[in-house]
């Protein structure tokens, strides 16, 4: 039932608000995305800690081929589910000071992403799962396609097309397990795990690379990243904390829930490649994001990065590496969607994002400089910050499957806290200049987005015990499982 | 049964409208009379009945006649502009009337004589319909270039029911199976040149590569609206008339064909959609978009298993409602903003934010976005493809509609993303309003729940 209501109640305040017109329309938003994470509070409240699926719904779809609507939460997607009922909101709060043309369109947009992107944490079946993550694509196209920045036709196309072509190959390989179903054939999440069980090394193989193909372009893993860092760039700052505050975090959630358990022969031979991919992709972004001139861009290279490692994390296979994944991926979308709206406040007062031209700012704004501070230690993974939690597990992780791939991992610490501090000296310290001169301090509304934000960067990096238990019986039985069927 | 005989009886009713002076009324006669043939073949269901050997009314036959009733009501709803302008407006609805009445002939023949004439008594209609627009050149380069290349099929597919008729002595559909069930291996060469005349004939028609390179000159030249006819209509039941043939006659003799089809659906498919990419007007590219959609359709035919039927039903229903609605607006912007170039849906969002809506979901829906129907449509034929391990076709099928989604695309980023240099606001009459409406809701409710047709079959 609360399953039901956290996807639909989205869905349903979207349509309302179309026929809203005028200035409320960004607060019935808000309203509404309150609601939500209220029901997201609910649920977690209700939820037992153990690594059962919870609040399950499994209704008859479309029954003759055996497509059921079954959907429910554990804790990996109860996680999931909190994150994004947590960072909606926090995202509408933070376009308080921008007026967006077609503003209802603009706010229906994200909550219909919001409701598709619960959906895509709760599906457990294999066609549910599929429409759910193709549905959220469509709104964050048009995000970005109709209040993006200069160049938007082509680069959005690119990421549209990008995205699709992997999620082609992901039905292909969902269909394949449907057809390898026994009897008269089932999408349901058990039956395809077993379909892939019982399949050969070979065509373990074939729904490996299938899956992977998708799951690796959404997060983005190296070198199916072409499309990220131009579309974070010229999509509207909303938009980028969409896609990468929780979308990317479909393509991580996918690898735990749909590939890891279906192919473990798979993983066995291809583990390894994804693991050096995922790290290539750490040290190639974090140098290219040293040389960034434009914040938005350096913030897009630093996820492709951070991401990175999540991955390497999971593809460890440990308990530490996926229990760090799994608190990483929201600390992850916590500190970037704060780091995109720091840019944001300074693009909207100085007109620019090249760091060079910046300067000076703390001695304009101590305050604002305080947050960026903290938000820019959580994301360099300072001790007793949020990202300090998840990239001790995950480089622990990746250290008990290959040390030196863990040394290489661990790069991604010190390149981070290269590029990052570099970013602030020269944005925030020394002498302000013609383009920072007259920044104001945050207002109202701003420190309304920025405190929540720092809050829960502190309170989790100071005691990670509550989100980390919600997770671990999930997470034990997921490794357990893979490993009873590798014997 | 009933159906064919409403329409045949409403074409001469057409007809009649001239001498007996109610030409004015005739629209709404020819839409109630619709109405009746879609309910009087509703109740056909189940009944299965055959008429002398030659027809059979079987729920393949009731359904698909089913789709071409209900989206010639759409089409005829869409073209009620269009009729209001023309003078020879009888002899159009007779004409479009015995068209349709030859696709459900199509769709229920149990013999080849009947298969032969349905073809013929569509075609003829639409020789005639494709050069109606008497001072265009184009219209009657279409037509005459339509005449040449349907002859020829006609002629293929003659010669080849004539060499079948030749080996078994018989025209019978069922005949010809118990024939071919006694001889399985003693066939004789001429036989077999009769299949494949026969498969090159329905090829034709369903504009497959490479018998395709009428569609796009004579999707051109011909009237819109005839267009929008032949681009739903005719495909479905062409390509009903193909999956009959192929399965109540030939299904056994795979060997024969099989490989010719794999060919043919992978150079379509990739033909297709890669030659729709470089095309700047909008009708020509939607007649290059529908011969790659015979490409998907022919996936089913290649697999012929249980799902093909239920497949095919699906697809062209799918196909149909969103060409339709992409046809509408297209009409409607050659009306109002003179060409069908790309360029004329400049700012179209801007200009009339309800037709870029209509035109969006046409789009989305053609380039297999869920939860529309065009997305289902293609992961059932994937199903049904993938379940006799043909994935390096799907594969084929997959990359070639990601170029689908470029061109389809397209459209919409010149209508959301581009401005127009001069727009007078377009005026949608109710009619046009409600289809639009019904296009989008068809498309959304049979994504959403594509279990009431896939069922039927």
């Amino acid at each position: 039932m609360i399953t039901g209501i956290l996807i639909f109640w989205p869905l349903i305040a979207a349509l309302l608000l179309l026929a809203v017109k005028g200035e409320q329309v960004k607060k019935l938003a808000f309203a509404a995305s309150l609601i939500e994470f209220a029901v997201a509070l609910v649920a977690y409240y209700q939820f037992q800690l153990n690594a059962s699926t919870q609040f399950g719904i499994n209704a008859p779809w479309i029954a003759s081929l055996g497509i059921n609507f079954h959907v429910g939460i554990d804790g990996i997607s109860l996680l999931l589910v909190l994150l994004t009922a947590f960072l909606v909101p926090v995202i509408i709060l933070s376009t308080f000071g921008h007026e967006y043309k077609n503003a209802t369109v603009f706010y229906s947009l994200i909550l219909f992403m919001q409701m598709a992107l619960i959906g895509v944490f709760v599906a457990l079946d294999g066609f549910l799962f599929y429409i759910f993550w193709e549905l959220a694509l469509i709104p964050i196209y048009f995000i970005c396609l109709l209040w993006g920045g200069d160049g938007r036709g082509k680069i959005t196309f690119k990421f549209f097309i990008y995205t699709l072509s992997g999620s082609l190959f992901m039905l292909l390989g969902l269909i394949y397990l449907f057809l390898h179903t026994p009897g008269h054939h089932s999408f349901d999440i058990d039956a395809l795990y077993q379909a892939g069980r019982a399949l050969g090394g070979t065509a373990q193989s074939f729904v490996f690379w299938c899956m992977f193909l998708a799951f690796a372009i959404k997060m983005p893993i190296f070198p199916f990243h072409t499309w990220q860092p131009d579309t974070y760039t010229v999509a509207p700052t909303p938009g980028t904390m969409l896609l990468s505050g929780i979308m990317l975090k479909m393509g991580i959630y996918g690898l735990i829930r749909w590939l890891l358990p279906i192919t473990p022969i798979a993983l066995h031979d291809w583990g390894f490649t994804a693991i050096c991919l995922s790290v290539i992709g750490i040290v190639y972004a974090s140098c290219i994001a040293i040389v960034q001139k434009d914040m938005k861009r350096l913030i897009a290279y630093s996820s492709i990065a951070h991401v990175g490692l999540i991955s390497a994390g999971v593809f460890s296979l440990t308990a530490q590496g996926l229990q760090g994944a799994m608190i990483q991926m929201f600390s992850h979308g916590i500190n970037v969607v704060g780091l995109f709206f720091i840019v944001e406040i300074i693009a909207k007062q100085t007109h620019t994002r090249e760091i060079e031209k910046l300067g000076g700012i703390r001695s304009v704004a101590p305050g604002f400089a305080v947050f960026f501070l903290i938000v820019l230690l959580g994301s360099v993974a300072l001790p007793l910050t949020n990202g300090f939690v998840g990239e001790f597990l995950l480089i622990n992780g990746v250290y008990q499957y290959d040390a030196l791939t863990a040394g290489f991992a661990g790069l991604t610490i010190i390149l981070g806290a290269v590029y990052m501090l570099r970013t602030y000296q020269s944005v925030m310290l020394g002498e302000s200049n013609a383009f920072t001169a007259k920044f104001i301090e945050l207002n109202n509304v701003e420190k309304a987005v920025l405190i929540p934000l720092v809050i829960m960067i502190i309170a989790i990096g100071v005691y990670p015990k509550p989100l980390l238990d919600i997770t671990e019986p999930a997470v034990k039985l997921l490794i357990e499982k893979y490993f009873i069927s590798m014997n | 049964m009933k159906a064919l005989i409403i329409l045949s009886g409403l074409g001469v009713i057409s007809l009649l409208a001239e001498i007996l002076n109610f030409k004015k009324r005739l629209f709404p006669i020819v839409l109630i009379g619709l109405v009746l043939a879609i309910i009087m073949n509703t109740l056909d269901w189940g009944t299965a009945v055959y008429h002398y050997k030659m027809m059979y009314f079987d729920d393949f036959a009731v359904a698909f006649s089913e789709i071409i009733l209900v989206i010639a009501l759409l089409w005829f709803i869409m073209s009620a502009n269009y009729f209001k302008e023309e003078t020879n407006l009888t002899d159009h609805f007779a004409l479009i009337l015995f068209a349709l009445a030859g696709a459900i002939v199509m769709v229920s023949y149990a013999n080849m004589t009947m298969l032969f004439i349905g073809i013929e008594i569509l075609s003829l209609s639409l020789y005639v319909l494709a050069g109606s627009r008497k001072s265009d050149p184009s219209s009657n380069e279409a037509a005459f270039k339509y005449f040449l290349m349907g002859s020829f099929a006609t002629g293929f597919l003659l010669f080849g029911i004539t060499l079948i008729y030749g080996t078994t002595g018989s025209f019978d559909l069922r005949e010809i199976w118990a024939f071919i069930n006694v001889h399985p291996n003693d066939l004789p060469g001429m036989f077999y040149t009769g299949v494949i005349l026969m498969l090159v004939g329905l090829s034709f028609k369903v504009s497959a590569v490479p018998f395709h390179f009428w569609a796009p000159d004579v999707y051109q030249g011909a009237p819109t609206v005839v267009s929008a006819f032949m681009a739903t209509i005719v495909k479905t039941a062409a390509f009903a008339a193909f999956f009959r043939l192929f399965q109540t006659c030939f299904s056994s003799l795979d060997s024969v064909w099989a490989t010719i089809i794999w060919v043919m659906a992978g150079l379509t498919l990739v033909l297709g959609n890669v030659t729709a990419v470089y095309q700047t007007s909008v009708k020509r590219m939607l007649a290059y978009s529908s011969v790659s959609h015979a490409g998907y359709m022919l996936l089913a035919i290649l697999a012929m298993n249980s799902f093909s039927s239920g497949a095919i039903l699906y697809y062209s229903a799918a196909y149909s409602v969103a060409t339709i609605g992409a046809f509408a607006v297209l009409y409607l912007v050659i009306y109002n903003r003179g060409n069908d170039s790309l360029d004329s849906f400049n700012g179209l969002a801007k200009d009339n934010p309800f037709l870029a809506f209509g035109m969006t979901v046409a789009m989305l829906s053609l380039s297999g976005i869920p939860p529309l129907a065009g997305f289902f449509a293609k992961y059932y034929i994937f199903t049904a493809a993938l379940q006799e391990h043909y994935i390096g076709l799907v594969v084929i099928a997959i990359l070639s509609s990601l170029v689908g989604v470029y061109y389809y695309f397209r459209i919409i980023i010149n209508m959301y993303f581009k401005t127009a240099e001069n727009t007078n606001p377009i005026h949608l009459e109710t009619s046009q309003k409600v289809l639009i409406v019904i296009t989008v809701a068809l498309a959304l409710a049979m994504g959403l729940f594509p279990d009431f047709i896939i069922r039927l079959l």
